[in-house]
């Protein structure tokens, strides 16, 4: 036992460890529901006892060990009033296990791997893999996630509840899946990260703290990731693409809230560190053999972007092939989108603007109020400014949050 | 673990394949049933009657209420089942992607319900 021990060192241990001492207990007492209480409760043990006694020299182990314990305990009671198959099978084979649970790190890795793949599970919703992931993974309270995802607490129980049902009653494995499969599985889990990310990355104000929380969320999970399934260039490839947006956080808003666009950001504000370390993940991603994954692609134009020391220093012919080779490997329209507003500025906004008419005709896009707001940019380059105006106003239409119709508004008013 | 695996195809498709095509179907579901036979995974299995000749009966207030056809019309249509054994969800999927009619149609994967 280490000395001291305030409450804000116990909180930061558990918020720390809180993940993979669940992921252990999960394993040994079979049960999603029955871990997470048994979790609860181990917490609550070391509240009262280390800042008495110190914070134990393990904390990891000791939590297992507490929260083991306290599940046997709990099903004994269970035992006691319903007597239930199910029960005497969980509690004899929670006894059984009589060895004491693997402590070495990768005993835990592999736990942490299991539960993400759980919660990841393709059986699970969408929104389900994120809760769940956010919950239980992370270590975030119900009411963190309910709030980060603009529900209320309620109903996010509640969906977590049922995940957690399904993954019980329909038995989901707590197992890393096949070598055959787990390929797919790994682009799942980091379908999930990737959502996390851009949800805290979509609103732009940056005064709502929350929402920075949930980017931070994701990268910590990708670094997790990257760390037990090292040189996998998917996940090399989307961690590297959300440090190098996130490294330009502080740059794109005003602290009105008001958008501050690539062009017009403060270079000296991006995090530099973040920025290296996020392209030498990238060049590690493409150096891989074989089709290179669509995260590192487009991670390689985040770095092409967060490494020229002025706008107009940007290699744009360069990120016009990089679009090139995800119109290939990946096509979107979204990527038909950025590809024209790149060509735009190695070609000319005429050529940019055939293309992106291309896109409108194959009736793409329709709800996008990036289409219209990148149709009135380039027609304003063009000087056709009636047309400009209008397509300002198409995209100001269809445009979902405030600070995106603050800035359009901003460039329609400016052309009058 | 026991699954139910229930099998859904749009009954005027399968009528659209033609002899020959209903042919090449049958052999592949006896090649599948073999394989979860000899794997110890089939525990039973059926395929139905097309939903022409379903008949849904409901009793309310007492009344024993029998109409024709199937309690919801929908695009694809219920049209037999497997009731296997396996370890664990992923064993459970990982059969019924081997259902022939699982390349036109979907299938439904159901956990059996344990008492107790």
């Amino acid at each position: 036992m280490s000395a001291g021990g305030s409450g804000s060192d116990v909180e930061r241990v558990f918020r720390q460890e809180a993940g993979r001492v669940l992921a252990t207990l999960i394993r040994l007492v079979g049960d999603f529901e029955l871990a997470e209480e048994a979790l609860q409760e181990a917490f609550a043990a070391a509240v009262a006892q280390w800042p008495i006694s110190g914070i134990a020299a393990s904390p990891r182990a000791w939590l297992v060990n507490v929260g083991r314990n306290k599940a046997i305990d709990r099903l004994r009671r269970q035992i006691r009033f319903r007597s239930t198959r199910r029960d005497l099978a969980a509690e004899a084979a929670i006894a059984g296990q009589a060895a004491p649970p693997d402590e070495s790190d990768d005993a835990f890795g592999d736990d942490m791997l299991r539960l993400i793949f759980t919660c990841c599970h393709p059986a699970l919703n969408a929104e389900a893999q994120v809760a769940l992931t956010l919950r239980a993974v992370c270590g975030l309270t119900t009411q963190a996630v309910a709030r980060a995802f603009l529900v209320g607490e309620e109903t996010m129980a509640q969906r977590l509840v049922r995940a957690k049902r399904k993954i019980r009653e329909a038995k989901i494995p707590y197992e890393t899946p096949s070598p055959s499969t787990l390929d797919d599985r790994v682009e799942g889990v980091l379908a999930v990260v990737y959502l996390v990310f851009t949800e805290g990355y979509a609103v732009t104000c940056g005064t709502d703290l929350m929402r920075q929380d949930l980017c931070h969320e994701a990268i910590r999970l990708g670094r997790l990731l990257d760390g037990l399934l090292p040189a996998r260039p998917a996940i090399q490839g989307l961690l590297a693409l959300m440090l190098l947006h996130d490294a330009r956080r502080n740059a794109r808003a005003t602290p009105d809230g008001d958008i501050i666009l690539l062009e017009g950001q403060d270079r000296s504000l991006w995090d530099k560190t973040q920025i290296d370390e996020g392209s030498a993940l990238v060049a590690q991603a493409l150096r891989a053999p074989g089709r290179p994954s669509s995260y590192a692609v487009q991670a390689a134009i985040a770095a092409l972007h967060a490494r020229a020391p002025r706008h107009e220093a940007t290699d744009w012919p360069q990120i016009v092939g990089l679009y090139e080779v995800l119109r290939r490997l990946y096509p979107s329209p979204v990527v038909e989108l950025n590809h024209a507003v790149a060509v735009s500025m190695v070609d000319g906004p005429a050529r940019a603007l055939d293309l992106l008419d291309a896109v409108a005709a194959r009736g793409w896009l329709r709800e996008y109020h990036l289409l219209p707001a990148a149709r009135a940019d380039l027609l304003g380059r063009l000087g056709r400014r009636e047309e400009a105006k209008e397509a300002y106003r198409s995209a100001i239409a269809l445009a979902r949050l405030e600070p995106e119709r603050r800035l359009l508004a901003r460039r329609l008013s400016e052309l009058s | 673990m026991q699954y139910l695996l229930l099998i859904y195809d749009n009954e005027a498709a399968v009528a659209a394949r033609g002899e020959a095509g209903m042919a090449e179907m049958m052999t592949e579901y006896r090649a599948f049933t073999q394989s979860i036979v000899q794997g110890g995974q089939f525990k039973a299995g059926d395929a139905l009657q097309p939903t022409a000749t379903a008949t849904t009966v409901r009793v309310r207030g007492g009344k024993t209420l029998t109409t024709d056809g199937p309690f919801a019309e929908t695009r694809e249509q219920l049209g037999g089942y497997y009731l296997i054994e396996a370890k664990d969800l992923d064993e459970a999927t990982a059969i019924a992607a081997r259902v022939p009619s699982a390349k036109f149609g979907s299938i439904e994967v159901r956990p059996v319900m344990v008492y107790g």
